[in-house]
């Protein structure tokens, strides 16, 4: 049961404000939804081997070696806030 | 003008060749087609008011294509159909649109989904509902139901989705066209907004197999820039157009032909099947026993994908950035109002899923069963060279009839799933009607890298059948 505190606490977590009125609401859906979902633990695999993704038996590398970036005044241009070259951002350290 | 309204995207490129369109004609044709019909179906997010398009030699050069609004091209806009990345402009070229502008298709607009390809019926777009063009009071699919829409409406011959649990296949199926996802790891996923990484795949959807396989032609191949592209060789999928199922060996999976199927797409199936024993084809029915565990461990693998993979919409970079006064505040603001409802759903499952007391028993016991699932399709492709099975437990569902209930939206996807976790090929295309006029889809899922006998089967299958030639009356 995902509970208003708890539904508090995943918000925080995942950095999603939510309205006061929509807490119960969610914590009645996702509560729903896990409910269904705790059907997995019906089933017996401690013996298997979780599944981390496909073809990753073997890491992949590239040639370190130099090439083109992607072009630095189109990519500040979609930023919300920016001074020169940087992104603009609130005051971090009090 | 010639009316290019029943041309394949062949077709119309081999018009352009032989100099009886051209490709400003071609693009004309569909923008006024688009410009007529789209106000009602609202497929296309936006129509460029001139198509993109590069030299470029193919078999499908000069015909047009729309993209599903989450792969980015360079220059334009890319939403994902959410609000907290409306206004951004495209840094660079995802690898497939280069690619397709190698091969000289132009490239006329982008089209709607739901947002971040979080659903199953376009609803979820913050540019609103998309139509489906046989009954507008019913969803198109999704999430990639502005491209199936749009397509299914022959407003373009053909466009590109992205699919992580079945959003190519699912609005294919609704609309009455060709969707395929290939394995996982045949198309470069550079530039598609990644939803579930382990899961997503780009794919074509057209009206016909033919069309299919010269697009799968031109995207598929390795790319440095996405490290779970294969750097297996491909190969040239149009040798496939055969009519040919002889001794074929195609599975029915029993627990997809269970409890929950409609009717009308049962007896769609059915007539699918005698097409295939007619043609020499071996019909054997299998077990995949895990099925009813698919939903479930999907919901949980894709939604703590998401989860992570989200992260990056903070204000900061790019998109929306709400007020604060502090960097968590911005943050926080930033994301709940620039993510919708459904997206905010996706994101606390998968941040609990992965959340401290809970990763072991929700992640990690859905990864476990993944394997499960997995085994499932490995053990069956011992016996069988293909599966067949329906791509929706319905024909397409009413605009709002799901869109309170989050879970039962879920279980429309329950015979698309299986795929994405597996990461092997399928496709859905169209076999049937149901009474009340609605396209039904079939399904047939493949080996891994054996996308060849999908085309094949579906090829054949074309190749007798007339209902992928039917079209809406708008």
């Amino acid at each position: 049961m995902i509970d208003r505190k708890t539904v508090e606490h995943v918000a925080l977590l995942a950095r999603i404000q939510i309205g006061e009125d929509q807490k119960d609401y969610l914590g009645t859906q996702l509560s729903k939804i896990l409910e269904y979902i705790d059907k997995l633990k019906k089933l017996d695999v401690k013996k298997v081997e979780p599944m981390r993704g496909l073809h990753v038996d073997q890491n992949v590398f590239r040639k370190d070696q130099p090439c083109q970036c992607l072009d630095t005044d189109r990519i500040l241009n979609n930023a919300p806030s920016k001074k020169e070259n940087y992104f603009k951002v609130p005051k971090v350290i009090e | 003008m010639k009316d290019l309204t029943f041309s394949t995207g062949c077709a119309i490129a081999q018009n352009i060749k032989d100099g009886k369109v051209s490709p400003d004609e071609a693009h004309s044709f569909f923008k006024e087609r688009i410009k007529k019909l789209d106000p009602q179906l609202k497929s296309f997010v936006e129509i460029y008011p001139d198509p993109l398009k590069e030299e470029g030699a193919s078999a499908l050069a000069g015909a047009p294509i729309a993209i599903k609004d989450n792969i980015c091209i360079k220059g334009k806009r890319i939403s994902c159909a959410s609000k907290i990345l409306s206004s951004h402009i495209s840094v660079y070229d995802a690898t497939v649109i280069g690619r397709l502008k190698r091969a000289g298709l132009q490239i006329i607009g982008t089209t709607n989904m739901d947002e971040f390809a979080f659903g199953s019926s376009t609803e979820n777009s913050c540019y609103g509902t998309t139509k489906n063009p046989w009954d507008f009071s019913r969803v198109p699919g999704g999430s990639s139901g502005g491209s199936a829409a749009a397509v299914a409406a022959r407003l373009v011959p053909f466009a590109l989705g992205s699919d992580t649990g079945g959003s190519i296949r699912q609005p294919a199926s609704f609309c009455g066209v060709v969707g395929f996802k290939p394995t996982y790891g045949r198309v470069s996923r550079y530039g598609l907004v990644a939803f579930g990484s382990s899961l997503d795949q780009i794919g074509p959807i057209t009206t016909n197999f033919s069309d299919c396989a010269h697009l799968l032609n031109i995207i598929c191949g390795h790319d440095s820039k996405d490290s779970t592209s294969t750097p297996k060789d491909v190969v040239d999928f149009t040798q496939a157009l055969k009519d040919e199922a002889k001794n074929v060996k195609i599975g029915i999976p029993k627990e997809y032909f269970a409890q929950g199927l409609n009717q009308e797409v049962k007896k769609a199936l059915d007539s699918v099947i005698e097409v295939f024993k007619d043609k020499g084809a071996k019909i054997t029915e299998i077990s995949l026993p895990h099925t009813e565990y698919a939903v479930a461990t999907y919901y949980i693998v894709a939604s703590s994908e998401a989860s992570s993979n989200l992260q990056r919409f903070d204000g900061i970079r790019y998109g929306l950035r709400a007020a604060g006064t502090n960097l968590k505040d911005v943050y926080m603001n930033t994301r709940g109002e620039g993510f919708g409802d459904e997206a905010k759903r996706r994101i606390f499952l998968g941040t609990y899923s992965l959340s401290s007391g809970y990763y072991e028993a929700y992640y990690v016991q859905a990864l476990k069963v993944r394997r499960l699932i997995k085994e499932d399709f490995d053990k069956a492709f011992n016996k069988v060279d293909v599966i067949l099975t329906p791509t929706s437990p319905t024909p397409a569902f009413k605009i709002g009839e799901k869109a309170t209930d989050p879970l039962s939206m879920y279980l429309s996807d329950v015979y698309t799933i299986s795929a994405n976790l597996a990461g092997v090929p399928a496709v859905s295309f169209p076999c049937g009607f149901s009474k009340d006029n609605l396209p039904i889809g079939a399904q047939l899922i493949g080996k891994e890298f054996d996308e060849s006998t999908l085309i094949r089967l579906g090829y054949s299958f074309q190749n007798v059948t007339d209902f992928h030639k039917k079209i809406p009356a708008l």
